[in-house]
């Protein structure tokens, strides 16, 4: 909303700059989000008087012009113009003025045009930054030949009235009637605490009968509560006057003509939206207020023809639609040069109707942003008046002194108690009963038996904390004094939290930097990892109105958001990225439920590292967090997760702790390496954090520290390559049995002297009993079985 | 005799102070004092002197022989001092070269500041709840006083799943989740992710955080939100942060009061940062609306409280003074590792 200062003065003076006046509305709930100064736009431009002008004497299309500036001399101005004569006034851009013309700006300077000095420059509407709209008899391209009350001199902003204050203010859903000057004016009567005059308008009108011509119905009472209609005869189109063109201007409106501005006009003014309809397209002289039927359709005012449906609210004549309702109107009912006869209307549409068919008909007009939050509706009689008022002031027409107001508008005013008590009680201050009445009053909030009764037009205020609201903005926010909140409290965080944060800690520790990404995705990285067609990952939570497709689902995996990071830092030639996210996963559930949001670890890296780096985190992770049983498999057929797929076969695990699945990691298969374009081998993992701290064990008991010596023996062997280290060392566990207290991998070797196919595996394996020192025999003999069941297994010692 | 054990104790003195390293030090040694060495050879001597001399030279060659090893002892430390003098020196290092750094992982700034704010609340009494981003309609806005068709929505730009079912776009949906299951006194934190579709650009993201407070209880006043929030910019900002409450409209909250802090480049007198206004918005807070309370089954004649909502990235971008939001879903490591 674009409020004019001047037009504001109409309602309201309170005794203040503008800049006072915008902090003072800001804090008082009006947020002013700028304001702008009209006459900074032309600063540098006065009007002159042409004294002289004659030809230039090295240029056949030039002229050079003695111009009367108010100086004691007059200056002299070279020009191209053709329409401007002696005794003409103009507007002169002076030396140090910037002017922008067709896009272009400069600096005007005194210059020799063709070897004869130059002071200035003569402008026409658009170096101005005007219309033709705010000078009607100006020449669009041309000189603008002043023909306002004016002296040389005089600077071009208030000679030309462009030297209003427009402030715009964000009004918020709730204060429809905010979205009018004197709504405002209402506001900043009582934020400065200063008297707001609003005479009711009146006008006087013919003795003609307005039902002789006119027959109004509400056929749908519900979503049309109110209908006032007018009618003015012999309209003359004509130009508004410069005043009412300037306050339209200076609210953001262009001035069409006098009937068109008249509407917008008493819009601006109660915030009430006026329709005008050529009475020669009112067929049968009919208003009908009613849904639209099958098959019909309207070409409103745009041009646009627009399909109606039955649940829409038209108005029509006698035959066919002729506005949408609060909307927009038909492309015949508009004013044209030849119309002759008006009818005006104002009306109440109830809001969510109008809500609903600007949304279905994908058209928001100013009017239908004003009907859905909803007016006042008692304001279409005195709206009426105004219009017909203003027709009458402007000399427009001849308005029928009778009018029609079909009224089933019921407003009941909104009684509310009024309990000062209470009100210090809620917010904390100690504000004198007297002076909350006096701010209510100030608003329109009449105090009276301990109750509040809200005006009409603030259909907002329903219940006491509307009331508190209302007094403490008045009293003013910051006056609201700062205390502590009574009573204790303590609080942690939930063991999840606090395992979340751990998890977060020992990932930073192991040198991986957090991350976040979208947690939308495309539906096509679910190809780009690889997943298969029948993969349970495959069904997501779609949104249904997206950016775009690279955001319309919700990550089943939070897989593809690591690779796709790892891919954007490996592009820019980040020569290392080590990265984790806590993140969630969205799986549906069912059609009408929620998805479950299961919270995941994932891990990716590239750069100074292989398998064994992520791995070695991995053991990390999972001993820091107290992972009991914790086993690595291949991603084999029993590998519950459908993202193993993304991973080298030969180089990926899955980690259990017994037979629970916590999650996956390895090196990433290098066709989807290639996908995300990485040039790298690339490492990553995904843990599912629920299972992590299901796990987990939190209790720590301490291990008497052993007071018997410990035997060590080495062994080394060869053994096929297939044969993996785990059942290696389980079988050397069971043979060692109970004294076994370590078992240490310290070589593998393929190479010289050991056979194709084969690897040489070399283990240091330390003893110990708890309760006597071992002896050699023992130790000796527990490696014979050792050797037993290695060579039952195909491996072969080595010495 | 005599003279020999003098002999012996002056060629031994210059040898052993010439003696340049601990090696020829030990010949020495063994050379004077040994089993077959020079003291040894004269003292086996001793058997031909008289009973009366025996003594005399007894001691003097002990005498002799003490000197000598005190001598001795005496280089051999002088010597040591110096070889290890000499290892120190050429073993020192370059301590301005760099050290073998074990790797170092980051926190997103994001998570620093998130981290930041839990402290505090989690230090004024505040826990911390948690709660679903695809979310219900009735949760993320008709609980919160928003029916369909309420014009507020056009505010939060929805992305939908279904009919019933969106993206929240405010976590004050947590706010009705948290008074459905707990019962007065409620003091809570929901931080987390909240959508609205707005195109990406330097400050907008179709995906950010929020961080929502709640606080129901007998007797709660705005002059409490207002205290608790000062407290919050306080610890977060310093000491001297001042904010400033503006009345707004929120559904669920009433009164409701934007809240700006005082610009830190201009200190309120309006500069290019702040646009001129001497303040920036900061969070949005109010008084829960009677109606959120009640359909929460919370009696709002006998309780009342407050919440607020505050915008994570624009704090952590005004903390580190990032200039485009885009920057912090990027993870460019080279962005990462710049924070701690």
């Amino acid at each position: 909303m674009n409020l004019s200062l001047r037009w504001l003065a109409d309602y309201v003076k309170p005794d203040v700059t503008p800049q006072e006046f915008c902090a003072a509305m800001t804090m008082s709930g009006s947020k002013v989000e700028s304001f702008t100064e009209e006459s900074k736009s032309l600063e540098g431009f006065v009007i002159g008087r042409i004294l002289e002008k004659r030809p230039h004497e090295n240029a056949d299309a030039l002229f050079v012009c003695s111009v009367d500036l108010g100086g004691e001399a007059p200056v002299q101005i070279v020009t191209n113009a053709k329409n401007v004569q002696p005794g003409d006034l103009v507007p002169v851009a002076t030396p140090g003025t910037t002017v922008s013309e067709g896009g272009q700006s400069m600096t005007i300077k005194v210059a020799k045009v063709r070897g004869v000095e130059s002071r200035g420059m003569f402008c026409g509407l658009e170096t101005l930054g005007l219309t033709q709209n705010d000078f009607p008899y100006a020449d669009p391209d041309a000189v603008f030949v002043v023909k306002e009350d004016c002296t040389p001199g005089q600077d071009a902003a208030s000679a030309l009235g462009v030297d209003d204050v427009s402030v715009e203010f964000e009004i918020t859903s709730n204060r429809p009637d905010c979205l009018s000057v004197i709504g405002l004016a209402r506001e900043a009567a009582a934020t400065f605490g200063t008297a707001l005059t609003v005479q009711a308008p009146q006008f006087h009108g013919s003795d003609e009968d307005i039902t002789k011509t006119l027959d109004v119905k509400i056929e749908n009472t519900e979503k049309c509560t109110r209908y006032a209609a007018g009618l003015v005869r012999n309209v003359k189109i004509a130009p508004s006057p410069r005043w009412m063109r300037e306050r339209l201007r200076a609210s953001g409106v262009r001035p069409i003509n006098n009937l068109v501005d008249i509407t917008n006009y008493v819009m601006l003014e109660y915030g009430q939206p006026m329709h005008a309809f050529d009475l020669r397209f009112v067929e049968g002289g009919k208003i009908r207020v009613r849904n639209a039927r099958a098959g019909e359709s309207i070409t409103t005012l745009d041009g646009v023809e627009r399909q109606l449906s039955e649940s829409m609210l038209i108005i029509a004549d006698e035959k066919k639609p002729i506005a949408v309702a609060g909307i927009m109107g038909g492309e015949y009912s508009g004013i044209m040069d030849d119309t002759v006869d008006v009818v005006f209307e104002s009306a109440y549409f109830e809001p969510v109707q109008v809500r609903r068919t600007a949304k279905a008909l994908g058209m928001r007009t100013d009017a239908s942003a004003r009907y859905e939050k909803g007016l006042d509706e008692t304001s279409m009689p005195v709206t009426l008046a105004r219009a017909l008022q203003l027709v009458e002031e402007l000399d427009a027409g001849e308005p029928v002194g009778s009018t029609i107001d079909c009224n089933y508008a019921n407003p009941a005013p909104n009684h509310i108690p009024f309990d000062p008590d209470w009100i210090n009680g809620f917010l904390g201050t100690q504000i004198p009963e007297q002076d909350m009445k006096d701010y209510l009053t100030r608003l329109d909030i009449k105090v009276e038996n301990g109750e509040c009764i809200a005006p009409s037009f603030r259909i907002d205020l329903e219940r006491p904390a509307d009331i508190a609201e209302e007094v403490a903005r008045i009293y003013g926010y910051n006056n609201i004094p700062s205390t502590v909140i009574r009573g204790v409290a303590s609080a942690q965080l939930t063991p999840e939290q606090k395992f979340e944060r751990k998890v977060s800690q020992v990932m930073t520790g192991v040198g991986c930097s957090g991350i976040l990404t979208y947690s939308f995705t495309s539906p096509k990285v679910l190809d780009k990892i690889g997943l298969p067609a029948d993969s349970a990952l495959r069904r997501t939570v779609t949104i249904t109105n997206p950016l775009g497709e690279d955001t319309s689902i919700m990550q089943t995996t939070t897989l593809p958001g690591m690779l796709g990071i790892l891919s954007s830092n490996y592009n820019k030639r980040n020569p290392r990225a080590w990265l984790f996210e806590i993140g969630k996963e969205y799986l549906p559930t069912g059609e009408d439920t929620l998805p479950e949001e299961p919270h995941r670890l994932t891990v990716g890296l590239y750069g100074d590292c292989d398998f064994y780096t992520l791995k070695g985190m991995i053991e990390v992770l999972l001993e820091k967090l107290g992972v009991p049983d914790v086993r690595y498999t291949r991603c084999d057929d029993k590998c519950i997760y459908d993202e193993k797929c993304a991973f080298h076969p030969g180089r990926s695990a899955a980690v259990y702790s017994g037979e629970t699945p916590l999650g996956l990691f390895g090196e990433i298969h290098p066709d989807v390496q290639k996908t995300y374009g990485i040039g790298v081998r690339t490492y990553a993992g995904k843990f599912d954090i629920p299972a992590l701290f299901a796990a987990a064990v939190e209790e720590i008991t301490y291990k008497p520290l052993p007071k018997f010596p410990a035997m060590t023996r080495d062994i080394s062997l060869v053994c096929d390559e297939e044969v993996p280290v785990a059942e290696l060392e389980a079988a050397i566990a069971e043979a060692v049995g109970r004294y076994l207290e370590k078992i240490e991998l310290f070589d593998v070797y393929r190479g010289e002297q050991i056979a194709e196919g084969k690897k040489s595996v070399a283990y240091n394996i330390i003893m110990r009993a708890q309760d006597e020192t071992l002896t050699n025999e023992q130790a000796d003999a527990a490696m014979k079985r050792v050797v037993k069941a290695l060579t039952k297994m195909g491996a072969e010692l080595r010495d | 005799m005599k003279e020999q054990l003098k002999a012996i104790e002056e060629r031994a003195q210059a040898a052993i102070s010439s003696a340049a390293d601990l090696r020829s030090l030990d010949d020495l040694r063994v050379k004077l004092l040994g089993k077959k060495g020079e003291l040894t050879a004269i003292l086996k001597q001793m058997g031909k002197l008289s009973a009366e001399e025996r003594p005399v030279m007894g001691q003097m060659a002990n005498q002799v022989r003490s000197t000598l090893e005190d001598m001795l002892t005496e280089r051999t430390e002088i010597l040591r001092q110096a070889a290890q003098n000499a290892r120190i020196q050429a073993e020192s290092l370059d301590v301005t070269a760099p050290g073998k750094k074990p790797p170092m992982g980051r926190l997103h700034p994001l998570q620093i500041v998130e981290d930041e704010v839990r402290e505090i609340f989690l230090g004024m009494g505040f826990s911390v709840a948690d709660g679903p981003e695809v979310e219900y309609d009735y949760y993320n806005f008709e609980a919160l006083n928003l029916p369909p068709d309420h014009p507020a929505r056009d505010t939060q730009d929805t992305f939908y799943i279904t009919d019933k079912i969106l993206l929240r776009t405010q976590t004050s949906s947590v706010q009705v989740h948290v008074m459905e299951h707990q019962k007065p006194p409620i003091r809570v934190i929901s931080p987390g992710r909240v959508y609205r579709s707005d195109a990406v650009d330097a400050t907008h993201s179709p995906l950010f955080h929020q961080i929502e407070g709640l606080v129901v209880d007998k007797g709660i006043t705005m002059a409490d939100l207002k205290g608790t929030l000062e407290l919050l910019m306080q610890r977060l900002y310093g000491e001297d942060c001042k904010i400033r409450l503006r009345p707004h409209h929120f559904p669920f909250t009433e009164p409701s009061a934007e809240v700006d802090v005082m610009c830190f480049a201009c200190h309120g007198k309006g500069c290019r940062m702040c646009k001129n206004e001497g303040y920036i918005e900061l969070l949005g807070a109010g008084m829960v609306h009677p109606k959120v309370l009640e359909g929460c089954g919370i009696d709002s004649s006998v309780y009342s409280g407050f919440a607020f909502g505050l915008g994570l990235e624009r704090i952590v971008m005004r903390r580190y003074q990032i200039s485009d939001m885009r920057l912090l879903f990027e993870n460019d490591m080279r962005f990462l590792e710049q924070y701690r």
